[in-house]
């Protein structure tokens, strides 16, 4: 499943999105929990029994504000979670 | 054989009690609801309010709790539904219920009092692509109840209102706060209470929408939650997704519940 987190607004569009069938049996061993700097991700067990990486339920709605370090004017030239998805599960729209 | 799905919801709960009965020839499973029942918490105990609601669905079904096989809970407040044999998330219980309803439906559009979502269904019933979380409640139904207290309306006349409008007022606030201060000053400003109220609808019906469309719009588009009663929404849905025909159960809120027992059945099986 790709689940897509985010929003649309006036000034663009702002999706994490996970494709949670390359979650599975991580290769880059989970590393996205440590690689983002508000540690937004979480391993949870779907409906389907897998263990898979998800934004955590508290922060789905801060997206906005947690994110924002990580936008264009933050000077990322990387972000850091989809640099430390080596399986390339999470993608960004920005 | 009985399965219950209880959909805590943010501002309901749904308990969906589901039978499988015998059909003649044929070779899948056959359910009936046995029983539809919804609770309005008076109090913020969720603990209580789910083993109330589910009590008072027994009692009127006439079932005990031995008879009911599997319970299975979706919704914000899944978790707090303690005699829940499991939980599975509002996307994978909205998606089942949905094409259970209406088998060629691919796109579900769900939206509740505080959360909207677009989901991408296979012909299984299974999610297979989803979007959700706006940054605030301003895409789901407690901005449309706000608005249409500011506007002094009931929630049906307020549905209604917008229907009688053709205009479209765009609104640019993405916060319910700042929503609401729009509203006031269009109320300030003469702008007919019809014309207000769909312009309320137009913008929750949109960013749904960007939700929707980020996953896509495929086959048959199905609304369910608890804004469906509101025929000014589907109007403005219809409207922002550019589709002729959204499919509208009977009673969309509970829709979910009836995934979950459904998925409770299939898991027995």
């Amino acid at each position: 499943m790709i689940a897509n987190y985010g929003y649309k607004d006036g000034s663009g569009e702002y999706y994490i999105s996970i494709d949670t069938d390359k979650c599975i049996d991580c290769a880059a061993e989970r590393a996205c929990l440590k690689a983002c700097p508000q540690q937004m991700f979480e391993i949870i067990t779907d409906d389907y029994d897998d263990e898979v990486a998800w934004v955590k339920k508290e922060k789905t709605r801060a997206l906005a504000y947690d994110c924002a370090d990580c936008k264009p004017a933050g000077g990322y030239t990387g972000l850091p979670c989809t640099t430390a998805c080596t399986p390339g599960a999470i993608k960004h729209s920005w | 054989m009985i399965t219950a799905g209880i959909d805590m919801g943010s501002r309901s709960v749904k308990v969906v009690l589901l039978e499988q009965i015998k059909v003649e020839g044929a070779k899948e499973p056959s359910f009936a609801v046995k029983k539809a029942h919804l609770m309005l918490p008076g109090d913020l105990d969720a603990d209580q309010a789910a083993e109330k609601a589910f009590d008072a669905a027994l009692a009127e079904a006439g079932v005990t709790r031995d008879q009911v096989k599997s319970i299975f809970a979706t919704g914000a407040g899944r978790g707090q539904v303690a005699f829940a044999t499991e939980g599975v998330t509002e996307m994978t219980a909205g998606a089942r219920g949905a094409v259970f309803m209406y088998p060629q439906a691919r796109t579900v559009v769900d939206v509740g009092a505080e959360e909207g979502r677009g989901i991408k269904t296979d012909s299984d019933g299974k999610a297979i692509d989803f979007a959700g979380n706006e940054k605030c409640a301003a895409g789901a139904g407690s901005f449309a109840e706000a608005m249409s207290r500011a506007l002094q309306l009931s929630l049906k006349e307020f549905g209604e209102a917008s229907l009688k409008s053709d205009k479209s007022i765009p609104m640019n606030a993405q916060c319910t706060v700042f929503a609401e201060s729009e509203v006031v000053s269009l109320i300030h400003s003469s702008t007919p209470k019809e014309d207000i109220a769909k312009a309320v609808l137009d913008a929750v019906a949109s960013r749904v929408c960007a939700m929707v469309r980020r996953v896509g719009i495929e086959g048959n588009v199905v609304l369910i939650g608890g804004m469906g009663h509101n025929p000014g929404f589907v109007q403005s849905l219809k409207t922002a997704m550019d589709v002729d025909e959204v499919l509208l159960p009977e009673l969309p809120e509970f829709v979910s519940a009836l995934g979950c027992a459904l998925i409770a059945a299939e898991r027995l099986h």
